[in-house]
């Protein structure tokens, strides 16, 4: 009960950071030279990328441990980083598009990087899906452990895969060798950006674990 | 537990299965079938004057190999429900793993000789050459990375509710990517480029292959074990 309470209060925060973000990007942040207001998107965009794919490590990482000690609390994590990984993805592939439209003239393009989330949203799918479709308890944790790990396994290969595809998509300006490629108020405003999704995530995988716990008990009393 | 054992022993269960089933026939004369009815859908399913037959080749190749997979991964499993054999063949002296390899091994003589039944007349209809050393070992790494997380897989959604439906949705993730390298690669093969050209996708579809073989043997047990 008291997980849900923290991971409502962190959320409310972090929605309340995130309007302040906004307010940042738009009033005290440069336009981009070329891509104009759509590049504003960017400060959405990639925090819930990165958190994306983080969410399904965590999730391999989780389940790895789960079928050595067999602790149902981190089947419990996995299960909530998954929900909030499937999130964050949804959330990559809707602004994705929307920027899109605008700077390559499509919604869609079959880009290495918008195939690879595809990927990802498909696994995190693919794994409530598994989830819900296994009543027993036990089993459903071992077989989510399984599913978890091979789709940590596959993140790299689906990484190598997508880097030999053409593609339209800019290449990465933050997370590169060397310095950042763009101006400084605009990486400030991009790395709280992050923090506030770092506080989304975590936020939500504490609501989310909150309330399997209280399920369980339910449960439990019957 | 010696490897010689764990060998002899998942041989053992392949041959059981690979018995069970050249006594009935129907999984396979099943499969055939459809193989049949795929490749006659995408006959019909297309404007034979707008792509070129060499063009549209790899993607009929592969489509066609990954759904007649499928209905055969789903098979692999289901045998062992009725009458709780899958507990009789746990309850066996035998390692876990060697479960999990025999399984494999069976599934990959299914697969190849759908591919074997399948491959002719492709050739046939589509009038492509495809009897090429190349492409058969395209064919077969393929087919052992998306068989070996398909026959893990199947242990696991045979015990779900909507089995039949669930495996496609968690294995198909699993197999587009060794799908599109082959498709990659038999795309380039048939048009007659030499092997240096695909060396690239046949590591990618070597390394995938080890790597989820050893991963299913180290997580077979946990599908299983109570």
């Amino acid at each position: 009960m008291k997980l849900l309470r923290v991971g409502h209060v962190i959320n409310l925060i972090a929605l309340l950071l995130l309007a302040g973000i906004y307010l940042r990007a738009l009033a005290y942040t440069p336009v981009e030279a070329s891509q104009g207001l759509a590049q504003k998107i960017f400060y959405l965009h990639v925090p819930a990328a990165i958190w994306a794919e983080t969410a399904m490590i965590f999730v391999g990482l989780a389940s790895v441990f789960y079928l050595f000690t067999k602790d149902p609390r981190l089947d419990r994590f996995a299960a909530s980083s998954a929900e909030v990984g499937t999130i964050f993805c949804a959330i990559v592939l809707t602004t994705g598009p929307i920027w899109g439209k605008p700077i390559w003239g499509t919604w869609w393009s079959w880009d290495a990087r918008l195939t690879f989330t595809l990927f990802l949203f498909l696994l995190y799918v693919g794994y409530l899906l598994l989830r819900n479709a296994v009543p027993d308890p036990g089993a459903r944790a071992r077989f989510a452990a399984v599913l978890g790990i091979c789709g940590m396994c596959e993140v790299p290969f689906i990484h190598l895969s997508v880097y030999m595809f053409p593609t339209l998509h800019p290449m990465p300006i933050v997370l590169q060798p060397g310095r950042p490629k763009l101006p400084g108020s605009m990486l400030t405003t991009w790395l709280l950006s992050l923090g506030v999704f770092t506080l989304f995530y975590v936020g939500f995988v504490l609501q989310r674990y909150g309330i399997s716990d209280l399920r369980e008990q339910t449960e439990a009393n019957g | 537990m010696r490897s010689p054992d764990l060998l002899r022993h998942a041989w053992a269960v392949a041959s059981k299965d690979l018995l069970v089933e050249l006594r009935s026939r129907t999984a396979i004369l099943s499969v055939a079938t459809f193989v049949v009815l795929v490749l006659m859908v995408f006959n019909f399913g297309r404007d034979p004057t707008a792509v070129s037959n060499v063009d549209l080749a790899p993607s009929i190749l592969w489509v066609t190999f990954t759904f007649a997979a499928i209905l055969a991964l789903n098979r692999a499993f289901q045998i062992e429900l009725e009458n709780q054999a899958l507990d009789g063949l746990l309850l066996a002296p035998i390692d876990r793993g060697s479960i999990y390899l025999g399984k494999l091994i069976a599934n990959l003589i299914f697969v190849a000789t759908i591919e074997v039944i399948g491959l002719p007349l492709i050739a046939l209809f589509f009038n492509v050459r495809v009897l090429l050393a190349p492409l058969v070992l395209v064919i077969a790494l393929a087919t052992v990375g998306f068989v070996a997380v398909g026959t893990l897989f199947s242990a696991m959604t045979v015990r779900t509710r909507f089995a039949e439906l669930l495996l496609p949705v968690l294995l198909l993730p699993f197999m587009i990517l060794p799908l599109r390298w082959a498709a990659l690669a038999t795309g380039l093969l048939l048009a007659g480029r030499p092997l240096s050209e695909v060396h690239g996708w046949l590591n990618m579809l070597a390394v995938y292959d080890v790597v989820f073989v050893v991963l299913a043997i180290l997580l077979f047990p946990a599908t299983v074990n109570e």
